[in-house]
């Protein structure tokens, strides 16, 4: 593949991510690692519910007690958002359009670093209300999987920082497209994670 | 960058190696350390068989015997037998579909170095004040309690290794789903292939459920979380579900691929296509299916309730249908064959019926009232040392006289190879066919001693009389192989005479771009068909001959797995006060993101081998790479 050949929109391929073997590969690759990842966050969702409000005796903290939907919402709108926002990014990505790609990419990262700043706040909250990492056995539970996913958050955020700036002056090629488009596809599925989260802790926590 | 031949220095080499992605050294690699872990996990168990001789013996004390129990068989799984078979997938499989290299020759690297790394980490607790002593299964209740580094020394190394191999199932998945030749269907890939394809697909899905027990694990002994703490509402069965999700899946990554060498050897020798080809790929297939169902099995003395140890029970007694299946298969491969009775051919005799015993205890075990009787005693010692030695190592040895000649080239001598087979192989009945007796008569597993009267002393006697015929075998293997290194007798395309597949209608050891030009593949056993057709290049081609495209080589995976390494030690003395730990936590993970960005900036786009220079090395005959 040749890194400087030009395109102009009518003939940059249909699906850029694929027109490679490399970029072939990268994709399948990828999905199959999110499948990893799918197995990983089970066993954290599996453990989070078998320690769910389970402390030492006398322990004074229950998901019912502690957790408050208005900030989640605002977090989960949010996040939803920043979702929509990397799709645009991924429709102008295959219309050859860098300039609108780079800006839809910036609003998704803005959108992203306010969820994280917002979840650095609840954590804060949480800790500051005594309910530390090392409070109980439900709350090591539930601090490492929103914070395994927080974690996603931060790798996810640098990862399109990186690729931003990176291409920023060279624009797309068939080298950097696929790289693009993971990016996406690993914000998308941080996603979705994130609605499991949203109803399988928050929700279901506040229900009791 | 040119394919001009070379002499190089020892350190050039070192360097070579350091930077490789070619799958060829990678496989060497994955061969060497692998067999020095076998060689430690070896040593681990003659210390077990010597300090067991006689009764009341002292010659280990019992926190040592912990210690080495748990080395040994976390060594011989992780360390030993599945790098390996890694060995031979990174060896053959590329070349049995066809294709120049894997699909991200990059991440091969880097899957290595991690599982490197991660072994010697594990293996310097031995020096650094004492090894993991709470067994390879470390349930939480024993490890939490265990003083010392021991534990983090396994938690952490694990992590590293296990990250290694993840990215190795993903590398193979990708590499038979996209870089198959043309003509290369599902159905015509060879049973190693498909084995191959079938545990990757399991390593994918088995270890995230280790490593986050393993991050659990690190949580609770080294940062004051409260998993697997009761007091703090923790429950340690926690640890034995994530464990055992990983663990039986794990014997089908290590079973399924000595099945695919064992699938090989008996059509090359019995000179006969498989028997049973699409039932053999089906019943892989199930295996690798089943393999998620029945983790509870190890468990059904817990007390999970009869309902649950039921459908486990009889989840387990059906995977033993698929690999009946198997087994009958093999059998009429060999029915009618023209068998030659070469070293890996005769490994693969061996293996059916002892294979089958050991089965045959797993099946006794699956019942779950007789497990009660048998859970934790010597006859579940015996079980699986008869499935993991009499099927994993029988074809790691079968495996490495088979492909010796394509990794390296030469011939493992046959004299000294049926030597070692038989010292083997007796050794190994002699040691654990009496285990299940000491079982039935109510030994526990893992305990350092026993008393005069309790009248195990012959059979532990017998047992360990074994032990020094097996490693007679290995010793045997060893000279063996400095004495073919020595000689150096170079061998041609297709030693054994009747290869079947790809990798035999190319040079031992294979150009680095392994086909100058693409094979077009039309059956099962490609060269095979070709043979037949009076074929003398064993091949027909899929493209002219052109430019090729080659990967570079790259020194940022060593960089990443050193950096994960040195981050390992500051987690490992967090805890302890030493002001520099956290330091150096933070300064080997910066090492290993810093290096992971700069891959991810630095363009690598590879380079190209020109037509004129694969000409040239066609005659010239410099296989030697760049």
């Amino acid at each position: 593949m040749d890194i400087n050949q030009k395109y102009t929109p009518q003939s940059w391929p249909d699906h850029p991510e694929t027109a490679t073997l490399e970029g072939k590969n990268k994709f399948i690759g990828f999905w199959l690692l999110l499948a990893a990842e799918t197995v990983t966050f089970a066993s954290l969702f599996a453990t989070y519910l078998a320690l769910k409000d389970k402390g030492p005796s006398g322990m004074e903290f229950s998901a019912a007690g502690l957790f408050e939907l208005p900030l989640v919402f605002a977090m989960t709108m949010i996040l939803l958002t920043s979702s929509l926002t990397s799709v645009y990014a991924m429709y102008h990505m295959k219309n050859y359009n860098f300039k609108a790609m780079q800006a839809w990419l910036a609003i998704t990262v803005m959108l992203g670093l306010t969820f994280l700043g917002l979840e650095i706040y609840e954590f804060n909250h949480y800790v500051h209300i005594g309910f530390g990492f090392t409070n109980s056995a439900f709350s090591s539970a539930f601090f490492t999987l929103v914070g395994t996913h927080g974690a996603h958050v931060l790798f996810g955020l640098s990862w399109f920082i990186a690729l931003m700036l990176r291409n920023a002056k060279r624009g797309l090629n068939m080298y950097n497209a696929p790289k693009f488009y993971l990016a996406s596809l690993y914000w998308h599925f941080i996603d979705v994670v994130w609605v499991f989260i949203f109803t399988v802790v928050y929700l279901m926590g506040v229900i009791g | 960058m040119s394919s001009i031949a070379q002499k190089k220095g020892f350190g050039a080499t070192i360097w070579d190696f350091m930077t490789t992605v070619d799958h060829k050294k990678i496989a060497i690699l994955y061969l060497m350390s692998g067999g020095f872990f076998f060689l430690v996990g070896g040593i681990e168990a003659m210390l077990i068989r010597i300090q067991l001789v006689k009764a009341g013996n002292d010659f280990l004390s019992a926190g040592t015997f912990n210690e080495v129990i748990t080395m040994h068989g976390t060594t011989m799984i992780f360390l030993a037998s599945m790098p390996i078979l890694l060995a031979f997938m990174n060896a053959v499989m590329p070349l049995q579909i066809g294709a120049r290299d894997v699909a991200f020759p990059f991440l091969n690297s880097l899957g290595f170095w991690l599982f490197f790394f991660g072994g010697i980490f594990l293996n310097l607790s031995w020096f650094m004040g004492g090894a993991p002593d709470a067994g390879w299964t470390n349930y939480a209740s024993l490890a939490l309690a265990s003083e010392g580094h021991g534990i983090d020394f396994y938690a952490l190394g694990l992590t590293i290794s296990g990250f290694g191999t993840l990215i190795a199932g993903i590398n193979f998945l990708v590499t038979i789903i996209n870089m198959r030749a043309p003509g290369m269907t599902y159905m015509r890939m060879p049973l190693f292939t498909w084995t191959t394809f079938v545990a990757s697909a399991l390593i994918l899905l088995a270890f995230p459920p280790l490593t986050v027990g393993l991050f659990f694990m690190i949580f609770d002994r080294l940062f004051g979380a409260s998993f697997f703490a009761v007091e703090m509402g923790g429950n340690t069965i926690i640890w034995e579900h994530l464990f055992w999700i990983f663990g039986h899946p794990e014997v089908y990554i290590l079973i399924l691929p000595a099945f695919g060498i064992f699938s090989e050897i008996f059509a090359i020798f019995s000179r006969k296509r498989l028997f049973g080809y699409t039932a053999l790929v089906f019943a892989t297939i199930l295996i690798g299916f089943y393999g998620f169902m029945v983790w509870a099995h190890h468990m059904f003395t817990v007390g999970l309730g009869p309902t649950a140890n039921a459908v486990f029970a009889l989840a387990t007694m059906i995977i033993a249908v698929p690999t009946g299946i198997k087994i009958f298969n093999w059998l009429l491969t060999i029915w009618g064959g023209n068998i030659s009775f070469s070293v890996p051919m005769i490994y693969a005799v061996a293996f059916i019926p002892t294979f089958v015993a050991g089965g045959v205890t797993g099946v006794m075990q699956a019942i779950a009232p007789l497990d009660y009787q048998l859970h934790d005693s010597y006859f579940i010692v015996a079980h699986f040392h008869y499935v993991i030695v009499g099927g994993v190592v029988l074809a790691i040895l079968a495996g490495t006289h088979l492909y010796w000649p394509k990794m390296f080239g030469t011939m493992l001598s046959e004299k000294l190879g049926k030597w070692t087979f038989w010292f083997f192989f007796l050794g190994f009945h002699l040691t654990f066919f009496i285990q299940h007796f000491l079982g039935l008569m109510g030994m526990p597993r893992r305990v350092y001693t026993f008393g005069a009267d309790q009248g195990w002393d012959l059979f532990n006697a017998i047992s360990s009389s074994g032990a020094v015929l097996m490693a007679t075998g290995v010793i045997i293997l060893l000279v063996n192989v400095v004495m073919t290194i020595v000689k150096n007798e170079r061998i041609g395309n297709d030693p054994w005479g009747d290869g079947r597949t790809l990798e035999w209608a190319i040079p031992s050891p294979p150009p680095f771009y392994n086909f100058a030009q693409t094979p077009l593949v039309r059956g099962l056993d490609t060269y095979w068909i070709e043979k037949m057709d009076g074929n003398k290049k064993g091949m027909i081609f899929a493209e002219p001959l052109g430019d090729i495209h080659m990967p570079n080589g790259s020194i940022i995976p060593f960089v990443i797995s050193l950096g994960m390494f040195i981050a390992s030690f500051g987690a490992l003395y967090f805890l302890d006060g030493k002001p520099w730990a956290l330091a150096v936590l933070i300064g080997g993970l910066a090492l290993m993101f810093g290096s992971m960005l700069l891959r991810s900036l630095k363009d690598d786009l590879g380079f190209h081998i020109t037509k004129e220079e694969l000409l040239e090395d066609a005659k010239g005959g410099n296989t030697d790479g760049h």
